[in-house]
């Protein structure tokens, strides 16, 4: 993991991860309630605002982050969209959802 | 430097689909993007299998590179358009690797992939044929390359500016928010370092910040571009974008990227790190 940095679709998964180390985030974009959208851009900001990462949607709309403990706020960008912020805690050890509806 | 000459949008790449002195090449670290689709006639260069050397940690030498141009169908007098995903940072290592061994025209597409998608313009799946031809590299010009002993002696004596985030640079996180927190190396920043992450110089849709802006950024920041300057990251394709913006948006003559970045300095033994959101002291 030292050579890379990108960040492939959906998000890093979390096979031989140690949770138990990790503050996640992750969670599914759609259109409307239940069409999962790939290829929107989802970027996690800090709480002061400041952008951090960035994953774009894998075939099933999803994203996941490995943050750090605190308040999160998911920006979801996406072709014929507006953004859509979405505000989230992040816990150690715990694996926090978000959905994020766009509209249809 | 101009920023037309170093920099193209969406239409002009459309407007350039059959100039046939125009490569429009695609750079990822890994090519499953380009795989499913890419825009049309874009050839392909992975970042980890063409540009870094497989055993050492370094570049492709300059044989190396002139045999990976000249099999991917690129000539010296190409004008070589370079964009990719993850806001065009593997596309701006690239850019900055042409320039390292002296392609004289090389541009990137303002907005990369994501802009392309988000606009929901074309995407292709065939590979273009071109036919190959015979490059040339020069000798690296090491004057936009930093190493570990310049990057020491540049603290408290040099610009060092530290692109990643925030949290990163604190120390709070080893990554970016997009990988898994497991890190061999230490935690934190280079002592003086400021802190201005490379987003801070791009739009939300990948697009780079006017001029003026970007000026503004590292000026409010209390760098003084008249000053040797010095970006890092995490692995050097964060900083090669920010050494884009100064190096050829802004025209700031003596920048480099330290491509061993964090990975190398936070493994060094017996080199100083600040912890914390401020810079430190020398």
């Amino acid at each position: 993991m030292t050579e890379g940095c990108a960040a492939p679709p959906g998000g890093v998964p979390l096979d031989g991860v140690d949770l138990s180390t990790q503050s996640v985030i992750q969670g599914v974009v759609t259109r409307g309630v239940d069409r999962p959208l790939a290829g929107a851009y989802v970027r996690l900001h800090d709480a002061s605002g400041e952008f951090t990462a960035e994953v774009p949607t894998d075939e099933a709309g999803g994203f996941r982050f490995f943050a750090a403990p605190g308040r999160w706020t998911v920006r979801t960008l996406a072709p014929r969209a507006e953004p859509v912020d979405r505000v989230v805690v992040a816990q150690r050890g715990v694996v926090a959802e978000v959905e994020v509806t766009l509209p249809a | 430097m101009s920023r037309e000459s170093v920099l193209v949008s969406a239409d002009w790449v459309e407007q350039h689909f059959d100039d046939p002195a125009v490569v429009l090449v695609e750079v990822d670290e890994d090519t499953a993007a380009y795989d499913k689709n890419h825009i049309r006639g874009a050839v392909r260069l992975d970042w980890k299998a063409d540009l870094q050397d497989p055993v050492r940690r370094d570049f492709v030498d300059p044989g190396q590179f002139e045999a990976l141009l000249s099999a991917r169908g690129i000539g010296n007098d190409d004008t070589v358009v370079l964009y990719g995903g993850n806001n065009n940072w593997f596309a701006a290592y690239a850019y900055w690797y042409f320039k390292l061994y002296g392609h004289r025209d090389v541009r990137l597409l303002d907005g990369g992939r994501k802009i392309w998608e988000l606009e929901s313009r074309e995407l292709v799946t065939d590979a273009p044929q071109r036919a190959a031809k015979q490059y040339t590299a020069a000798d690296p010009d090491l004057s936009i390359r930093a190493f570990r002993d310049e990057v020491v002696a540049a603290i408290g004596a040099k610009n060092l500016v530290d692109v990643r985030s925030p949290d990163e640079f604190a120390g709070r996180l080893l990554a970016p928010a997009h990988l898994p927190q497991e890190q061999s190396q230490r935690g934190g920043h280079i002592p003086t370092a400021r802190n201005i992450p490379w987003s801070k110089a791009a739009n939300d849709d990948g697009t780079f910040r006017s001029d003026d802006d970007l000026r503004s950024l590292y000026g409010d920041a209390g760098v003084d571009l008249s000053t040797d300057t010095i970006a890092y990251c995490r692995i050097g394709e964060r900083s090669a974008h920010t050494w884009f913006v100064l190096h050829e948006l802004l025209g700031v003559q003596n920048v480099k990227n330290y491509d061993g970045s964090w990975t190398e300095y936070g493994s060094l033994v017996g080199v100083p790190i600040a912890v914390g959101d401020e810079p430190g002291v020398a």
